[in-house]
Order: C-alpha cells, then sequence, then structure tokens
C-alpha cells in the first residue's frame, strides 16, 4: 500500500501464514487501524468517527423500524404511531432514529467546513473531497427519502416540492417527473419506492464510506498545519505521526461520548424539538400546511432555491438569454444543485498553495463570513417568502456563489500567507513544549 | 517472414480485431440496455394509475363565494363559485402585462390568451340544450397545484385576492393567473366540462 512508510504486518504463526496466503486480511486490517496519523490533529478531526458511528447506528435503529412499518398510504401513518405506542420500546428506537439524522447532518456539516478550513480538498486530496461531497448529496437523499415515510401533512407536501424540482428541467422534466412519482401526483407508487430507496442509499453509503477512507488513508490525514507527514523514511514520518491506535480511537471515543450525551439528551427531553408539528397530521393531498418548511440540514440550500425569483436581474437575462427556456424556476432549481456543484470544484478554483487557513490572514476571514452566510442561510429558509426575507436569501446565496468562484481563485493570488512550520513535528512541539519532569507511572 | 513475429495489432489482420472488438463493446451496450430499461421503465406510472382519466362531481351544493377542492388523479382541482366582485377584478386585467399572457387551458389552443373569459369559458362549452345554473363567468376550475413546485395554494388570499401559495409566495389572482411570485404559468384549467346542470366532469373519458 502506497502512503506514509510504517511497519505493516508480519504474520507468525503457522495459522496465520496460511490464512495470510489465501486472504490476506489481517494485514489489512492491520494496516487500516495502525494507520500512521500525524500527531497534531485537534478536534474537528473527531467528525469522521462521528459520521461512521451515526450511519451504523441509522442502520440498526432503521432495520428494526421497517420491521414494524407498511409503505401503504393508508397505513403507512398508523403503523408510525403503532411504533410509538405499542411496539415495546418502538418511540425510543424512532426517535433515535429521527435525531439521529439530525446528528448526522451536525457532523457532516462540522466535518465539511472544517475541510474548507483546513484545506482538505487540496492536492492531493481532491478524490476524497469530490467522493464526499458525492456522500453529503446521497445522505440529502436518504434524509428526504426517510421523512417522506411518516405520510404526515410536511411528508407529503415535501415530497410535491422536491419531486417538483424535477419537473422544472425545460422539456422533459415532467417526463421525469411522473417516472420518478410513478403517477402524475405523489402518491402510493412513490412512497412505495421511496421506502425501497430509503432501505438502500445507506447500504451505498457504508459502500462508498470504505473508498472515501481508502482515499485519504492513501494519501494520509490532511491536519492543522496543512503541512505533509514526512515520507523520507520511517524514522522520519515516525516523528510526524502516531497510529491510528490507540491514540486517535481513544480521542475520538472521547469526543463521541461528549456528543452522545448532548444526543441522548435531545432525544430524551425534546425528541420533537427539530421536526415539525405538521407531520404529525396525516398526509391530505387537498391541502398544503400554511408554512411548509424542510428539515433543518436542508434550510441553506432551500434558501437558495427561493432567492432566485422572476424578478432579479440575473434571472432575468438567463431568461432572455436561453429564449425563455431557463426560467426563474429552473434557474433556482440549478442554483441549489450548483451551490453543492461548487463544493465539489473547490480543489480547482482555490489557487493558493498553502492548505491551512491557519497561514491564510485574508482567507481567515473570507471563510469566517461563509459561515455566517450558511447559518443565515439557515435561519432565512425557514422565514416565510415574504417582505425582507427573500432580499436577504438573495444576498446570502450571492455569497456563496462568491466565495467559491471569485473569493478563492482571487485570494490565491492577492494574498500574502504567513510562515508555516517546516513540519509536523516541529509544529507539536511549539504547542506541547517537553516537560521536564517524568509522567506518573 | 519477421513481420509475422511481431504483434498482431501492428498488421493489417489489426482491423478485424477491432472489429470484433467494437461488435462485442456495441453487443454488450445494446443488452445492458435491453436488460435496464424493462427495471427503468417499470417505474412509470401502472396501468391501474394511468386509468383514473375522469370523473363526475355535482355541483348542487356550491354556493356562490365557496371554493370546493375535488381530487383528480390524485390531484387537487379547484372549484369556485366566483362573485360579480371575483370576476369584475378578474376581467379588469391587461392581458399583456400579465407575467403569463396564456391561458394554459386544455380546453383551448395553446395560443389562447389569459383573459379571464379564456380563463372560465370551458366549463360551458360541452354540453348543450340545459340551462347553467351558474352565471356567466361564475364558475372556475383549475389546477390546485401552484405551478412553481407543486404545493397547494390558499384560497380567497393572496395580494390579488385569488390564490396565494404558502410555499414560496406566489400570488394568483381571481382567475388563477399567475401575478407575482416565483410560479412561471397560471395554474392550469383541465379538460372540464358540465355533463348536466350541475355535475362537472374533469378529464376526457379514457
Amino acid at each position: 500500500m502506497a502512503g506514509i512508510p510504517h511497519d505493516h504486518y508480519e504474520p507468525k504463526t503457522d495459522g496465520q501464514k496460511w490464512l495470510n496466503k489465501r486472504l490476506p486480511i489481517a494485514g489489512l486490517l492491520y494496516d487500516t487501524l495502525f494507520i500512521p496519523t500525524p500527531k497534531n490533529l485537534n478536534w474537528m478531526w473527531i467528525w469522521g468517527i462521528v459520521l461512521v458511528f451515526t450511519l451504523v447506528l441509522q442502520i440498526a435503529t432503521g432495520l428494526f423500524l421497517a420491521m414494524h412499518y407498511v409503505a401503504d398510504t393508508e397505513l403507512a401513518f398508523s403503523r408510525i404511531e403503532h411504533i410509538m405506542r405499542n411496539v415495546n420500546g418502538g418511540a425510543m428506537i424512532r426517535y433515535v432514529h429521527m435525531n439521529g439524522a439530525s446528528l448526522f447532518f451536525v457532523a457532516v456539516y462540522m466535518h465539511i467546513f472544517r475541510g474548507l478550513y483546513y484545506g482538505s480538498y487540496k492536492a492531493p486530496r481532491e478524490v476524497t473531497w469530490i467522493i464526499g461531497v458525492l456522500m453529503f448529496v446521497l445522505m440529502m437523499g436518504a434524509g428526504f427519502m426517510g421523512y417522506v415515510l411518516p405520510w404526515g401533512q410536511m411528508s407529503f407536501h415535501g415530497t410535491a416540492v422536491i419531486t417538483g424540482l424535477f419537473g422544472a428541467i425545460p422539456f422533459v422534466g415532467e417526463a421525469i417527473q411522473t417516472w420518478l412519482l410513478g403517477a402524475s401526483a405523489v402518491g402510493q407508487p412513490a412512497l412505495n419506492r421511496f421506502f425501497a430507496l430509503h432501505y438502500l442509499l445507506p447500504f451505498i453509503l457504508l459502500g462508498i464510506t470504505m473508498v472515501h477512507v481508502w482515499a485519504f488513508h492513501t494519501t494520509g490525514n490532511n491536519n492543522p498545519t496543512g503541512v505533509e507527514v514526512r515520507r523520507t523514511s520511517k524514522e522520519d514520518a515516525a516523528k510526524d505521526t502516531l497510529p491510528f491506535w490507540p491514540y486517535f480511537v481513544i480521542k475520538d471515543l472521547l469526543a463521541l461520548v461528549v456528543i452522545l450525551i448532548v444526543f441522548t439528551a435531545v432525544v430524551g427531553f425534546m425528541p420533537n424539538y427539530l421536526g415539525h408539528p405538521d407531520n404529525y397530521i396525516p398526509a391530505n393531498p387537498a391541502a398544503t400546511p400554511a408554512h411548509i418548511v424542510p428539515e433543518w440540514y436542508f434550510l441553506p440550500f432551500y434558501a437558495i432555491l427561493r432567492a432566485f425569483t422572476a424578478d432579479v436581474w440575473l434571472v432575468m437575462l438567463v431568461d432572455w438569454v436561453t429564449f425563455g427556456i431557463v426560467d426563474a424556476k429552473f434557474f433556482g432549481v440549478v442554483a441549489m444543485f450548483g451551490a453543492i456543484a461548487v463544493m465539489a470544484l473547490a480543489p480547482w478554483l482555490d489557487t493558493s498553495s498553502v492548505r491551512s487557513g491557519r497561514y491564510r490572514p485574508m482567507f481567515k476571514w473570507w471563510f469566517a463570513l461563509l459561515v455566517i452566510d450558511f447559518i443565515v442561510l439557515m435561519w432565512v429558509g425557514a422565514r416565510p417568502a415574504e417582505g425582507i426575507y427573500p432580499y436577504i436569501s438573495l444576498i446570502g446565496a450571492a455569497y456563496w456563489f462568491a466565495y467559491f468562484l471569485v473569493v478563492l481563485p482571487l485570494l490565491g493570488v492577492i494574498e500574502k500567507p504567513l510562515a508555516q512550520p517546516a513540519t509536523i513535528e516541529e509544529d507539536f512541539a511549539a504547542h506541547y513544549p517537553k516537560s521536564t519532569g517524568t509522567p506518573a507511572e | 517472414m519477421e513481420m509475422h513475429l511481431v504483434s498482431h495489432a501492428d498488421d493489417h489482420q489489426g482491423t478485424r480485431r477491432d472489429f470484433i472488438y467494437y461488435a462485442t463493446a456495441g453487443a454488450g451496450a445494446v443488452a445492458t440496455g435491453a436488460a435496464v430499461w424493462p427495471l427503468v421503465n417499470s417505474m412509470n406510472p401502472s396501468k391501474d394509475v394511468l386509468a383514473l382519466a375522469s370523473i363526475r362531481r355535482d355541483l348542487s351544493d356550491l354556493q356562490e363565494g365557496m371554493q370546493i377542492v375535488v381530487l383528480w388523479q390524485g390531484k387537487p382541482v379547484f372549484v369556485r363559485f366566483r362573485t360579480p366582485d371575483e370576476i369584475a377584478a378578474a376581467q379588469d386585467v391587461d392581458v399583456d402585462s400579465l407575467p403569463d399572457p396564456l391561458a394554459n387551458s386544455d380546453n383551448l389552443g395553446d395560443e389562447a390568451a389569459a383573459t379571464d373569459e379564456n380563463r372560465t369559458v370551458s366549463v360551458f362549452d360541452g354540453g348543450e340544450g340545459f340551462e347553467p345554473t351558474f352565471p356567466a363567468g361564475a364558475l372556475y376550475v383549475s389546477s390546485g397545484l401552484c405551478t412553481h413546485l407543486g404545493c397547494v395554494p390558499v384560497g380567497e388570499s393572496g395580494d390579488f385576492g385569488g390564490w396565494f401559495c404558502p410555499c414560496h409566495g406566489s400570488h394568483y389572482d381571481t382567475a388563477g393567473r399567475i401575478r407575482r411570485g416565483p410560479a412561471p404559468r397560471n395554474l392550469p384549467i383541465p379538460y372540464a366540462v358540465l355533463v348536466e346542470d350541475t355535475v362537472i366532469q374533469l378529464g376526457e373519458e379514457a
């Protein structure tokens, strides 16, 4: 295996040698578990483990929910109530699964912004990054389809809105929407297939997770300095790194415990805080809830979708240039998916040779503004589309695109970066000076 | 000859090998497509879904100023008995100033203008020989799905007294025409006809 030089697995007993010749699985596990990891990783490097844990949690709780659920428009809502009232421990399993989705997105947004700040997307980790964006999209798909299953008011009308996005595609949109729904409107075929896909997607995610890990185990982890681990020799590499087990596993597990304390408190004391009361009303195709909003984790992108109305000059220009093929509706859809696509392009849009935001004095401020922008978009996405809110959405959406398409390319040219440490060891030593005393035995 | 010791790719027989590659790849692509298409097509609407082409609804309980929502093909359809004020408001609009100047009605041609008459006239065209219970222009029928992303707009609200879509703030007037907001088109009018004095049929019989 390419990557940072380190000791590999050596089969010792006859049994180990016998197995290793036929299936070198012990070596694979050894290399994965003892992979040299930069020793200066900070607390923002815990979210990957949290994500893996949450994926397993969702698959496990989802399996048992599926044993009690029926994907039938007449029964789905009452089956959820059945889980809540009759199934032993059903309410807890469902609340863990519901809030597990929120934990998933908390972790993924922290993970993404970590990558954006420390330049983890830059060469040679572009493939890791793109796989990650793909996983994010699949996660959103899984989250959306899971929300449909209770067949409440938000489930139903949320599905109408989201599948309507595909209907906005010029010429073929309506056919695609009908194909997705299996009917001209949301109904039994849609519920049935969304259940099937909601069950499938997490396993695809699990598979891609392994490819994601494989990719960054090949390039090595990024770290808060953005300086690469020395690969000149095993000894040099060992000065910059520590094995993943036990050092980082124990650290990550400590973080996971703290996060799970908060998670358990939410599940136990306020399980419906992040949901919408409207979804406890059975789906009614004849009436849309007065205030329809997606789950909190979709709000920033939902705000971008709504930002581009027909009275925005850019929308009017595009409409005119394309002879009306790209109208305001389609423009909004393109903007929403584009907001994710520009993230995927970050490795090529960022022209700076310095990875870590720590050594980029101007970048820091633009990045902070991006985080604020994300939070503002999340807030405005939950507000009604009236008054001042569409303008705030528009400004927020504009900055989101400007950050990736203008700020990242320009900063690399005009910014003067600070001096970076020569090695990870040097950075580590500066933070943790060698103590004179001996550690307690 | 020495040439025969070199790989086949270099001699003239290579073109035959190339042909076999392309033919195999082509056959593989066709076979894959033939295997995948039935699976993809299975997701299209099934026969029973397509069979629900038309329905009838008795409107004798519909009073002036009242609206009912009829579910047709799983989708809501607005049927409204408009008041004289609402009709007057809808007629008093310059069609050319509308975001969507077309009637968007299955009862008329694609080029029909979005006049109030074109947005309502159709329901009286189908029958012959019966006295309409509803005054001229009073009966309004249209899809109940916002043309933006398919929410159900709320009646008797919005800045133009017609419908307001709470999802993304589209305002429709009393003839279901988009006036402001992200929706691109007027509310579509399905094929609709009064088959008896007070019975409306939505959709053409299959």
